[in-house]
């Protein structure tokens, strides 16, 4: 198993920080993983994006063409990597932001979910980002829910322990609608 | 992130599942940081610079913490200069850059090796030339490996192909350059510097060693120069000789590689640093398509695995180099070669790294090329010869093909130690 | 040296007096500068007030290139070669592994004031604590007389023939006082070797410069404006005339900065702190940002 996701849009979303809990979790799962951001002036405003490649043997090619799952947090996002998923794989699309462009692609799933909305009903409508991790999580399965609570418990409470809970209840969110929506 | 996490291990889970479960999640240049303060670094001086910004700042924070020295200098010019100012009096140095900045730092490393000043200099390699661009880059192996300042000399230099690869390196670097009392290089790409991969926190801090040559002041014994400038002709040459010597002995002892798949392997791609990454992913691939393809991967790109290469060429249809370059260390696998073999090459420049498909479609082309020069070469032996004499050449080639797959059968990872020839350098 | 007493002359002889003594640290052989150079006056000042300092057994200094390239086959201490004009970052690099040595840079005008700006300027910034003996003498004489960035306006150099014409090649860079502007410059004065009270002035200015980083101040320099009688196409006599006429009106003699406090209640640190300032001759006027 070797499994790619990139989670792209704009700076600011928490999507390098979503792309490492992922990162984190898949080692508890006992799971070889590679993060890399898109680095450099790409940071700062614009989009900005990470892949993570999971895998169950040592990772080769940091370099990704097709990914496996693609999360786009706005229009930009969808443009670029859109076209990009693997046949077959898994498109989350941003509707707070992306209302009605679509990838127009039949031989992919694309899953479009309300992020802020979901963020906002788990506690923080900023946590767009962990709302699509749990969507992923949840349709895809490749790490447990329980590394990623983990990951999220263990990262918050070294940097904000105030802010655990919500996390928690904004990746439950995601969780939820991933396993619900039937693409 | 360095600190190990606490987990919940359970009881039934093997060791080596817990120490997997353990591992840290850590960024490439954090890690390489992180790994030259646990094998000892005293002083570590840099200059900001894209991609290995990191790790000046990780410097940043944790040497003051330590009470090591830490200063971002004024340039590269200033911070090499600082390293060899401190390296003379023998502490343990690093200084870091990417591949702008080690232009500028040339010059000091010229001094060191001539000198004998033991020094750890970090490339996390960036697209040129000139200011060039901030993706990740192998265009610096020529600067590394056969030049970088003036004057006739080498340095060790070490390409890890993961963060965790990184961090054992980097103790290695440590060692090689108190052994040899020279600059090493360790070079990375901005990949490198800039993923995360999950790391076991298992560092190593190299013996120390009381320098008969450092500078500490002269009390009680006759004072000592470190110098690398010579006018007389005779006195340089000597000391030129003494340098070539050291080199030679390096070459012997150090040189190190890594080998995958060559079992059975038909085709080779020789990369290093990243590019290998590709390689690895690109060799699964060509092997589902039913191309028998190996890795060959050099650890330090001087010494060069000349030797390992040249036995390699004997025995193998074609070699594949992949490089995040125009085609760079192709001359010195060339140089190995040495034609017993066609040699092929597939690069990608300015950032744009090369994905696994094309390397398989450059593997796909080297294996076609082979096959039809050999159903020529068939032809012509078939129009020259009987076919009495035909059945023979065919026995020789599958006799010969037996023999190659017991020869490569096991090599996985080497480090030179046994002896060779000098002036192969 | 001293004098032998005669009786039989019927000379009443005075007690035997050391009036001169070859430092220990200046080495024993005889130096490759030219005839009437200035720089083996300052090597021997520096051996003098490394002496009587105590300071040769943990002093690590940093050689430049150029004339001075060879300052360590002079002075026995322990030396680093430094690239050209690396001087001050090598030095730093020693200071911050060996707080306890004393570390010294030693370069000219050439080394310091051109190619090494950035590092000088850097290290003066930075308060770097260590000492720099800058020699002036106008010329980079080790490459042959060629034009430094010190080279007076008219003055015929091999690379400037027809004489520096600040049009086309600027002006003489005043160096020290441009360092003197910056807080971490603990230090910075001007002397000359021009003539015996001069020298006397000169080594009462390296010696506050040393006791500087002694006493833990910060970065400190000396300039040394010095003759180049080959490089000037001159003979020694005329060099030392033109050094102590149109030399020193371009680069006035004195303190240009002295921001030294000294921590200890006078007599009851080091017995030289006290008379080196009185020593030192006045700040030259306007020269300095407090002087």
């Amino acid at each position: 198993m070797e499994c790619s996701v990139v989670f792209a849009g704009f700076g600011g979303q928490g999507l390098l920080f979503t792309g490492q809990v992922l990162a984190r979790a898949a080692i508890k799962d006992g799971l070889e993983v590679f993060w890399i951001p898109s680095y450099g002036p790409e940071m700062r405003g614009g989009t900005a994006d990470c892949t993570v490649i999971v895998a169950d043997h040592p990772i080769g090619s940091p370099v990704v063409d097709q990914f496996d799952a693609a999360v786009a947090m706005n229009l930009p996002s969808l443009r670029k990597f859109g076209p990009r998923v693997t046949p077959g794989g898994l498109l989350i699309v941003n509707t707070s932001l992306v209302t009605s462009q679509t990838s127009a692609r039949a031989e992919i799933n694309e899953l479009r979910l309300p992020c802020t909305e979901l963020a906002a009903r788990g506690g923080d409508d900023k946590l767009v980002s962990i709302v699509a991790l749990g969507a992923l999580v949840g349709r895809l399965g490749w790490v447990t829910p329980e590394s990623v609570r983990a990951a999220l418990r263990e990262i918050s409470a070294k940097k904000r322990p105030e802010i655990v809970h919500t996390d928690l209840g904004v990746f439950e969110a995601g969780l939820e609608a991933g396993l619900r929506v039937t693409a | 992130m360095t600190e190990p996490r606490e987990i919940g291990v359970d009881a039934r889970m093997t060791e080596a599942e817990a120490g997997r479960r353990s591992r840290v999640l850590m960024k490439g240049n954090e890690a390489i940081g992180e790994a030259a303060i646990q094998a000892g670094c005293d002083a570590y001086f840099g200059y900001p610079i894209t991609p290995q910004a990191e790790l000046l700042e990780w410097m940043a924070r944790r040497m003051p913490e330590l009470g090591r020295v830490f200063v971002q200098a004024e340039s590269e010019l200033g911070a090499i200069n600082m390293a060899l100012g401190a390296a003379a009096t023998g502490a343990r140095v690093m200084v870091s850059s990417s591949s702008p900045g080690i232009s500028l730092m040339a010059e000091a490393m010229s001094y060191m090796a001539g000198s004998g000043t033991p020094m750890v200099l970090v490339n996390v390699m960036r697209a040129g030339p000139g200011l060039g661009g901030i993706g990740p880059s192998q265009s610096d192996y020529f600067q590394a490996t056969k030049g970088h300042g003036h004057g006739d000399y080498r340095v060790p230099v070490l390409a890890p192909a993961s963060i965790g690869e990184a961090m054992e390196l980097m103790a290695t670097a440590f060692e090689l350059a108190e052994r040899y009392r020279t600059p090493v290089m360790l070079v990375a790409d901005g990949i490198l510097g800039q993923a995360m991969e999950p790391v076991e926190l298992r560092f190593r801090n190299p013996e120390r060693h009381v320098f008969d040559w450092a500078l500490t002041g002269a009390a009680g014994r006759p004072a000592r120069i470190i110098k690398s400038i010579d006018l007389q002709p005779e006195v340089l040459e000597r000391r030129n000789l003494a340098l070539q010597h050291k080199y030679a002995e390096i070459a012997r002892q150090e040189t190190r590689f890594a080998t995958e798949c060559m079992d059975d392997a038909e085709y080779v791609v020789v990369a290093y640093g990243t590019a290998a990454r590709v390689a690895r992913s690109a060799i699964e691939k060509a092997r589902a398509r039913g191309i028998k393809a190996g890795l060959f991967r050099p650890i330090t790109l001087w010494p060069f695995p000349t030797r390992e290469l040249a036995r390699l060429s004997r025995h193998v249809h074609g070699i594949l180099t992949v490089e995040l370059s125009s085609g760079q260390m192709v001359e010195d696998v060339r140089l190995a070669v040495e034609g017993r073999c066609p040699v092929a090459f597939h690069g990608r420049m300015g950032g744009m790294v090369p994905t696994p498909d094309e390397v398989v479609g450059a593997l796909k082309a080297l294996s076609g090329k082979v096959e039809r020069t050999r159903e020529r070469e068939r032809e012509q032996q078939q129009k020259r010869h009987s076919g009495l004499l035909e059945d023979r050449t065919g026995g020789h080639r599958r006799a010969t093909e037996a023999a190659s797959r017991e020869r490569t059968q096991g090599a996985e990872v080497g480090v030179r130690a046994g002896t060779r020839g000098g002036g192969e350098r | 040296m001293t004098l032998n007493p005669n009786p039989e002359l019927g000379v009443r002889a005075a007690a035997p007096r050391l009036i001169y003594r070859k430092p220990d640290v200046l080495a024993d052989r005889s130096t490759h500068y030219c005839p009437g150079c200035g720089h083996g006056i300052v090597h021997r000042l520096l051996a003098e007030v490394m002496t009587e300092l105590d300071l040769p057994a943990h002093t690590i200094a940093v050689a430049p290139v150029g004339c001075a390239v060879f300052a360590y086959d002079y002075l026995n201490v322990d030396f680093v070669e430094a690239p050209h004009g690396r001087a001050p970052a090598v030095a730093t690099g020693i200071r911050r592994v060996r707080p306890e040595a004393f570390v010294l840079t030693y370069q000219g005008d050439g080394d310091l004031a051109a190619i090494g700006t950035a590092e000088i300027v850097h290290a003066a910034a930075r308060g770097e604590r260590i000492t720099t003996i800058f020699v002036n003498n106008g010329i980079y004489g080790m490459t042959g007389g060629q034009m430094a960035p010190t080279t007076l306006i008219g003055q015929r150099t091999t690379s400037s023939p027809l004489g520096r014409d600040a049009a086309l090649m600027g002006f003489p860079i005043r160096i020290t006082e441009m360092l003197a502007q910056l807080p971490g410059v603990t230090y910075a004065a001007r002397g000359s070797v021009g003539d015996a009270s001069l020298i006397g002035k000169l080594k009462a200015m390296i010696k506050r410069a040393c006791l500087v980083q002694i006493e833990g101040g910060g970065f400190s320099i000396v300039e040394a404006l010095s003759n180049c009688p080959i490089g000037w196409e001159m003979t020694p006599q005329q060099s030392l005339e033109h050094l102590n006429g149109p030399v020193v009106e371009a680069y006035p003699l004195g303190v240009i900065v002295d921001r030294w406090v000294v921590s200890q209640p006078a007599g009851a640190g080091s017995a030289g702190a006290g008379s080196a300032g009185g020593e030192a001759p006045a700040p030259a006027a306007g020269a300095g940002p407090e002087a």
